[in-house]
């Protein structure tokens, strides 16, 4: 009954003087009683994914500890597996792909909220909306044949050339590496920062702009220096969204990383990443512990990509409300 | 002096502003080169064979992928029974019955679960599924898909649910209607145009995904009978032939490819546009 009593005030006025047994008799009660079985559902079934998570990389945690976050040995027959070379990659091609898609991507989005008459900017987000429903495994198809070819002919020569002295650019390239996959990453995340940075952006009060173009400043000069400054939070919201899609990407990167589990400095070289690795073995693991340090993986990605949204979440909500109480 | 740093900040300006325009163009245009490029390496190597035939053994040229395209119908249409009714009736709960507390932990297990990679919602299907069964299962991959649907149907429906005018609610109940009857008749017709884009949008979404097929649906290169088998997918197809060594299989991957995106996009554009006239389509 005391559920019923609670759901009561959150009923409305309407039904919130009737008596259970009315509510009953008009079949209020048992359709509340069906919908919020299935709403349990959802809770029980992230629950569920969780507690399996966590539950099946009980061996791992047992006999590697900490250590499996240092070690990057990954021998299947040996039994030893540490994660190292895995987070490496995934951290690296991420953080690839935000250098490039961060700036193109807010660039975009300023383009799209300050500049664009609304009729374009509307029609370019349908379009950047599209580019963000394309499936991963068709990036992965064109990383292949597109970005794989022009890393070997165009991109290798340009960097390595004038730049080979550096760590980061050294060494020979196989087309496969964690540049490529971070260049992959790149494009599939683009759409995420434009869409939510115009958002923030658009939400950002008119005053502020009017305010200081009324002090003379130029029009890059508003958006840049009062603008962005007021939506930054929400911006940066966007960009640990689409560090998180990064992170947890699986297909594009598996087909162009190399799959290769050592940790190398060079960006050409190959490499692997948590996500691929779980793709490529997860069928052919034999043995508890080897499927129990792939599901250990999976909980680390698990864990990266839930803090990431939270935080990501928080910012943009912060901004957007800045937005609406200044400006209402 | 003052005219000359005037006259550099306008050019500042104008260049800065150009710039911008050159991101959002050359964002745009990655989709339409995606676009082309398929359209041209997957056109010239569709046929109907493609659509009609098994695939062939290793080694040997043509064949097609209608198992694929079948297991895919197959894994959908199951998938989207598990997660439609679950994500539309909790979110009518959301909408409609909740109080604050109970809300606010379904909207925020909905919103980790649509946070969480493909991937690990694969592990989370094989763990449940593929595991206490023994084999990998088309009803596996159903249910990893259907696990991805349920957060972003759920939030949409509440979000419609929810805007649809309160004059509404108040007049079918001031005629005497239950709260229930009024759900049922008045508010999701009224928000119907609204919950199918959304539930569009999921199953566009779910229909390319790769990952939690690797290890749930697996792949065949037969054709699969009933829900138990290991079932082929076009996605999981166009992975294993895009890294294999064949030629023939790489032109195969296009045709796939092209297939898919088409399908994908046909969804979105259908959904964004007829069923959502009038309606602004929530991001999630």
């Amino acid at each position: 009954m005391a559920t019923t009593t609670t759901a009561l005030k959150g009923a409305g006025p309407v039904t919130g003087s009737r008596s259970f047994f009315t509510r009953l008799r008009d079949g209020d009660e048992i359709a509340r009683l069906i919908t919020l079985l299935f709403a349990t559902t959802v809770v029980l079934i992230t629950a569920a994914l969780v507690w399996e998570l966590w539950v099946n990389s009980a061996l791992p945690r047992q006999k590697f500890g900490l250590h499996f976050f240092v070690t990057s040995v990954w021998d299947p027959i040996m039994d030893q597996f540490g994660a190292l070379p895995f987070i490496y990659g995934t951290m690296v091609t991420s953080a690839v792909a935000l250098l490039i898609a961060v700036p193109l991507g807010i660039g975009a989005a300023i383009f799209l909220a300050e500049l664009a008459p609304p009729r374009v900017s509307d029609t370019l987000q349908f379009f950047i909306d599209l580019l963000a429903a394309v499936p991963s495994v068709i990036y992965g198809l064109l990383g292949v044949f597109i970005v794989v070819p022009l890393m070997r002919t165009v991109i290798y020569p340009a960097l390595n050339r004038p730049f080979g002295y550096l760590p980061i650019f050294k060494g020979p390239s196989y087309g496969v590496g964690f540049m490529t996959a971070g260049i992959v990453l790149a494009i599939m995340v683009i759409p995420y920062i434009i869409s939510v940075s115009r958002e923030v952006l658009l939400s950002v009060p008119r005053d502020q702009r009017e305010a200081a173009l009324a002090l003379g400043s130029t029009r890059w000069e508003s958006t840049w220096k009062v603008v962005v400054p007021f939506a930054k939070t929400g911006i940066m919201g966007s960009i640990f969204l689409a560090l998180a899609r990064a992170l947890g990407e699986t297909m594009a990167v598996t087909m162009v990383i190399g799959n290769t589990p050592k940790i190398a400095a060079s960006l050409f070289a190959p490499g692997y990443s948590i996500a691929a690795v779980i793709a490529n073995e997860f069928t052919e693991a034999t043995g508890d512990l080897y499927l129990q340090s792939l599901i250990a993986l999976g909980l680390v990605l698990f864990l990266l990509t839930f803090i990431l949204n939270g935080l990501a979440r928080l910012l943009i909500v912060f901004t957007t409300q800045k937005g609406s109480e200044v400006g209402g | 002096m003052m005219n000359g740093r005037l006259r550099w900040r306008k050019f500042v300006s104008n260049f800065m502003l150009a710039m911008t325009g050159v991101c959002a163009f050359v964002s745009v245009l990655v989709l339409f080169f995606i676009l082309g490029y398929l359209f041209f390496n997957g056109g010239t190597s569709i046929n109907w064979d493609f659509f009609t035939k098994l695939p062939k053994p290793v080694g040997e040229t043509g064949g097609g992928m209608a198992n694929a395209i079948v297991g895919s119908g197959k894994i959908l249409l199951l998938a989207s029974l598990m997660g439609v009714p679950i994500g539309f009736l909790g979110g009518v709960y959301l909408a409609e019955f909740s109080g604050k507390g109970m809300a606010s932990v379904v909207r925020y297990s909905a919103d980790l679960l649509n946070g969480v990679p493909s991937i690990v919602i694969g592990i989370f299907a094989y763990s449940l599924v593929v595991l206490p069964f023994k084999h990998f299962s088309a009803f596996a991959g159903a249910f990893a898909l259907g696990m991805m649907m349920i957060p972003i149907t759920l939030r949409s429906t509440e979000e419609f649910l929810k805007s649809v005018p309160r004059m509404l609610r108040e007049a079918a109940m001031a005629l005497g209607a239950s709260k229930w009857k009024t759900i049922a008749t008045v508010i999701v017709p009224a928000a119907y145009r609204g919950i199918m884009t959304a539930i569009l949008l999921a199953l566009a979404r779910v229909a390319g995904e790769t990952a939690p097929l690797l290890f749930t649906a697996f792949g065949n290169r037969f054709e699969s009978h009933g829900w138990s088998q290991p079932t082929a997918t076009l996605p999981v197809m166009i992975y294993t032939y895009a890294v294999s060594p064949y030629d023939d299989w790489h032109r195969q991957a296009w045709a796939a490819g092209l297939v898919l995106l088409g399908l994908v996009l046909i969804i979105n554009i259908l959904a964004r546009t007829i069923l959502s006239r009038g309606i602004a389509v929530p991001r999630s």
